[in-house]
């Protein structure tokens, strides 16, 4: 027997207004972690699919739709763009320019994105081998870590594609066969699937047969799953292979591709910086650029995620004022009760302490609860969240920020409980006793 | 062993109750008796350092309750006075062992469950430590409340009106185990109460006269 058990005892005896107290708690301190997560995840999300790139160039459009489609992969493209008024900038010798990573999006296999590029793109996002080999061939794929773990795809697999990014409409005829599985990378090449540009021309070609799709829908699933090794090219002969893959496209100026995402030579270079402007202004083309576009977004989304966040800190206030008057009020019917802690021996300090330790213990079991709100609630969002940004969020992850509201909350419980804990202080227990 | 000395109180600084002189030795049993509106639970009060008194001293086995600080006091009171009141109250959130033993942890006494379990058993009520205080009658919950008291082994045990809420059964019974148990410990009783049936059980009797409250102007 001890305080401490003393006042966990007496919170259990009033269990509704425990409840109501821990509820309370639990729903302030829970949207505050809710929001750090989501908040948090989101920009790592965001600045993790940076990689590096200065600009996009698409089709004239919404800049940030182009980003949102061409890097995140969210949203639907800006329409395509000719080679013919592109090629330059794929050009491998193109002074300004280190990386040009070409796109041809616009496919999708179940809700994953097919797109057409070249081995630029697995060198953008650093992504390994898990098995197999890059696509060589046209309708050759490689498929990033999700979406082989979600679809159950393994090595030989085919499939058909579908227009779009939902699934299961409008199909093409033409099938796709895995070659290669990619490492998980945290980053957004996960969730898609890579091919050739041509891959992506000949499937809307219908005027061509690219395979023989009999052939390939008659073995489909029967083969066994075995694991290939993989084989993957240094980087040295990848970016020669993509610098290869890129003069083959620079062939095709009657094709079409959908955006070009650029790295730069060197960010401080004046002529560089200004490339963006130069071609919004003088070309057909559209350039945008990821920070820019980010940092605008993150501003109005912040603003909006900032309420939320006064909202969550009104309904902690609000907990805290529950806390206070749940106490206040048990302290008259408990008053006699408090007197006999000072006949067996309590001091005005035992009575302060034990009031006070009524409050941190709500506090904490706020928090712990709050804190299986907001993770599970992370949780059950977690597919959705997934499906519409791209990325795996993880529901287990716990911030620095949360240790901070940890000790926000015992704050709270403190002061919630001051002024109950000097009222019990200060009981006059002969008065008290007297009364009976 | 508790030695009284020009005791008086004064509840609003204007008016005083003066009360005699009390000696008592160790392991004496005293009944105060007095009519309503004496000053019996004052007196009390005094006595068990609840109140402080406007002058005179209260000596609790050579100690000067008056020279105690606040909390010395209480530490004091915890480990060395056991007090009886006339309704027996409980921390309602705990049992009634539990409530026996956070009088041991508030004294600074370490928790002995044994102790507990043999002193309930010693008031007929052994069966009733786990039951919450609530459950148990009035003739029970005033055994308990003797527990609580003499848990700790105290030097002198003070009892307000112990037997006045009881029926004649209960109230014999109850008087005779607090003499009983007080005797156990050899500790020191003093019970203030105008009950009538306890005067046939004590021989030591002090007798408080009805007070014409003294004006001190």
């Amino acid at each position: 027997m001890n305080l401490l058990k003393l006042s966990w005892k007496n919170l259990l005896y009033k269990p509704l207004n425990l409840l109501l107290s821990v509820v309370l708690f639990a729903l302030g301190v829970g949207l505050v972690s809710f929001l750090l997560n989501v908040n948090h995840q989101l920009e790592e999300n965001f600045n993790k699919n940076l990689a590096g790139i200065d600009l996009v160039i698409g089709a004239k459009g919404s800049p940030l739709q182009l980003i949102l489609c061409s890097m995140y992969h969210v949203d639907n493209p800006t329409g395509n763009i000719p080679l013919e008024s592109a090629r330059a900038f794929l050009n491998p010798k193109h002074p300004l320019i280190a990386t040009a990573v070409p796109l041809s999006l616009g496919d999708s296999y179940r809700g994953f994105r097919i797109a057409g590029t070249t081995y630029d793109m697995p060198e953008l996002y650093k992504a390994r081998l898990a098995q197999g080999r890059l696509w060589e061939e046209n309708m050759e794929v490689t498929v990033g870590a999700t979406v082989a773990g979600k679809l159950h795809l393994h090595i030989g697999d085919t499939f058909k594609s579908s227009h779009g990014l939902v699934e299961g409409f409008d199909e093409h005829e033409h099938d796709f066969r895995v070659v290669g599985i990619l490492e998980p990378t945290g980053s957004v090449i996960d969730q898609l699937i890579l091919t050739t540009t041509q891959s992506i021309w000949a499937s809307h070609d219908h005027s061509t047969t690219a395979t023989d799709s009999t052939a390939a829908d008659a073995h489909e699933h029967e083969h066994e799953h075995v694991e290939v090794a993989p084989q993957m090219p240094d980087s040295v002969s990848l970016r020669k292979m993509a610098e290869a893959q890129r003069l083959e496209l620079m062939n095709h100026p009657d094709k079409q591709i959908t955006s070009i995402l650029i790295r730069f030579r060197s960010r401080t270079n004046i002529q560089a910086l200004n490339m963006g402007r130069n071609i919004n202004e003088n070309t057909d083309l559209m350039a945008a650029s990821p920070p820019n576009e980010i940092a605008r977004l993150q501003t109005s989304m912040g603003q909006g995620a900032n309420t939320l966040r006064w909202l969550a800190w009104v309904i902690v206030v609000v907990s805290g004022l529950s806390v206070f008057i749940s106490l206040y009020s048990s302290l008259k019917e408990r008053k006699y009760e408090l007197a006999l802690v000072r006949v067996m021996g309590g001091t005005r300090s035992t009575l302060f302490l034990l009031i006070i330790l009524e409050g941190l213990l709500l506090a904490v079991l706020g928090y712990a609860a709050g804190m299986v709100v907001s993770h599970s609630g992370l949780a059950a969002v977690a597919g959705y969240l997934e499906k519409s940004y791209r990325y795996a969020f993880a529901s287990l992850k716990f911030l620095p920020e949360e240790g901070w509201l940890f000790l926000g909350s015992l704050a709270v419980g403190f002061v919630a409980a001051l002024l109950p804990a000097w009222q019990a202080r200060n009981t006059d227990i002969s008065e008290t006793l007297a009364k009976g | 062993m508790l030695q009284t000395k020009d005791l008086s109180y004064s509840y609003d600084g204007q008016h005083q109750l003066e009360f005699p002189d009390i000696t008592c030795q160790k392991g004496e049993h005293w009944l105060i008796l007095g009519q309503s509106g004496c000053g019996k639970t004052t007196l009390l009060h005094l006595l068990g350092g609840l109140l402080t008194p406007k002058a005179g001293s209260v000596t609790v086995a050579g100690t000067a309750l008056e020279r105690l600080t606040a909390s010395q006091l209480d530490h004091f009171r915890g480990q060395h006075i056991g007090i009886i009141f006339q309704v027996p109250h409980f921390i309602r959130s705990l049992n009634v062992g539990e409530n026996l033993a956070l009088a041991q942890h508030l004294a600074g006494l370490p928790v002995d469950y044994t102790r507990i379990q043999s002193l309930l058993e010693r008031l007929g009520i052994g069966h009733k430590t786990s039951r919450p205080p609530e459950a148990l009658s009035q003739g029970e919950r005033q055994r308990a409340a003797i527990a609580r008291a003499l848990v700790n082994k105290p030097a002198l045990i003070l009892a307000d009106e112990p037997t006045s809420a009881l029926d004649d059964v209960n109230a014999n019974e109850v008087a005779q185990l607090l003499e009983e148990t007080a005797t156990d410990v050899n500790a020191t009783l003093l019970i203030v109460t105008h009950d009538s049936r306890l005067k046939s059980h004590f021989s030591k009797k002090i007798l408080l006269e009805p007070q014409q409250v003294q004006s001190t102007l």
